[in-house]
């Protein structure tokens, strides 16, 4: 029994990380991956944010699931998530003002990061406690992961350095452009076509991943209307 | 009103539509650009939308930090103050459509839910309270109006563009893992690169 809800809990871990990669699978949080990882330490510490935010709120919600009445939920857990996102905003400029001025606004708009809303309404709300701070741990790495992913690969070729370490010197120049937004794009764009591949599945995700936004169920409504208009 | 200050206005109206853009240059509001764009139609209403929401969210964000949260020395609560401001305004705007003025109900109201949890919104209200602590006296309540009006523009160009493109990327024979979303965003990187031409442009034209 003890060791099938390990595995269990397990499972809720490890889905975050490939199955369901937050960014390269349900491509949420996109705002943030593309802006924040023009080094891999940047995306590092965006990931640690996020990923705090993501567990406390996580914790939070499912606390709370049973006493936030049904209809004013997302401003609950907005707000909720607003006061996460703002102990942290302070722990790092109190910390490491380095890199509160290299993440600079996208450290409060972790705020409308659709993964942690995303979450909070799919998992967190109806989840005990334990499985949903496992989920949102999961998640959590699973987005860092990404981004590290991005970060490296712009930080190398752009600037040809790893963490500031010099590697790529003497050897190549720096493609700046990988630091400028159209390498963003292109080396997002890139990942999630090698997510896709790795994981065999022959198409790619459906509906551009709204299906973990909050939103989803009145932006797909919206989507079917307006085609249904153009008939 | 002078001349200069009417050239500055212009000024930033120019640089949040081209060389700040907020989709191409500073991914914000990525979400929408790549889920809403596939249409025209929905394209430049979900974009109307946001300029609207913008302009609002700014011109009463500004009051209420200036007048409210700096004096009180409660700058630690913008983010919260913000998005609940911002949220409430939507929930408002919404009603007031839907009982005054049903056809533009129609067709702006149905994109309004989605804003709330749009971060180009949230991030023009904080971005020009940024640009006015860098400079406290050039830039105030209307050159922010301005900036968010901007802003709005810009995300409307770079929506329209990119539906443009997109439509003509359904019938292209596309490698099978690209595609969907992944050369969505590769065509995105290449409207980016052209955006980038704009470099220095408007600071040619002051």
């Amino acid at each position: 029994m003890e060791e099938k809800k390990t595995r269990g809990l397990w499972k809720e871990f490890t889905k975050g990380i490939i199955k369901e990669n937050p960014v390269l699978r349900l491509v949420l949080g996109c705002c943030a991956t593309l802006a924040v990882t023009t080094a891999a330490s940047n995306a590092i510490g965006m990931g640690a944010a996020t990923t705090f935010v993501l567990v406390c709120s996580n914790a939070a919600i499912s606390l709370l699931r049973n006493v936030i009445p049904n209809k004013v939920r997302i401003p609950a857990f907005i707000t909720i998530i607003a006061g996460f996102v703002t102990i942290v905003q302070l722990f790092i400029k109190a910390f490491s003002p380095a890199l509160d001025t290299a993440l600079g606004v996208f450290l409060p708009l972790i705020v409308v990061n659709c993964i942690i809303l995303g979450r909070a309404e799919m998992f967190a709300s109806k989840n005990k406690v334990l499985p949903s701070v496992v989920d949102g741990l999961g998640m959590g790495v699973g987005f860092t992961a990404a981004m590290l992913c991005m970060g490296i690969i712009r930080e190398l070729l752009g600037a040809g350095t790893v963490f500031g370490i010099p590697i790529l010197s003497g050897f190549m120049e720096p493609i700046i452009i990988f630091l400028l937004p159209p390498g963003g794009f292109f080396v997002f764009g890139l990942l999630i076509a090698l997510a896709g591949r790795l994981s065999q599945e022959k198409k790619a995700p459906e509906g551009l991943g709204c299906a973990g936004c909050p939103l989803a169920a009145s932006c797909s409504k919206l989507t079917e209307k307006t085609e249904g208009s153009d008939r | 009103m002078d001349a200069q200050t009417i050239k500055t206005l212009v000024g930033i109206f120019l640089a949040a539509i081209l060389t700040e853009n907020y989709v191409l240059n500073k991914f914000l509001g990525i979400c929408p650009f790549l889920g809403v764009s596939k249409k025209l139609n929905t394209a430049f209403g979900m974009s109307c939308a946001v300029t609207v929401v913008m302009v609002i969210a700014t011109a009463v964000t500004w009051p209420i930090y200036t007048g409210l949260l700096v004096p009180k020395e409660l700058e630690y609560l913008q983010t919260i103050v913000f998005i609940l401001v911002i949220a409430a305004l939507v929930q408002l705007l919404e009603t007031i459509l839907r009982k005054y003025m049903p056809p533009l109900y129609n067709s702006l109201g149905i994109y309004l839910p989605l804003i709330t949890t749009n971060c180009a919104v949230l991030g023009v209200t904080m971005l020009v309270l940024e640009k006015n602590a860098a400079d406290p006296v050039g830039y105030g309540y209307l050159q922010a109006l301005i900036n968010a009006f901007g802003s709005g523009v810009g995300f409307l160009v770079a929506m329209l563009l990119f539906a443009g493109i997109r439509e003509r990327l359904e019938e292209c024979d596309i490698p099978e893992f690209f595609r969907g979303l992944p050369i969505t965003l590769v065509a995105a990187s290449l409207v980016a690169v052209s955006f980038l031409g704009f470099n220095g442009v408007v600071d040619r034209l002051m």
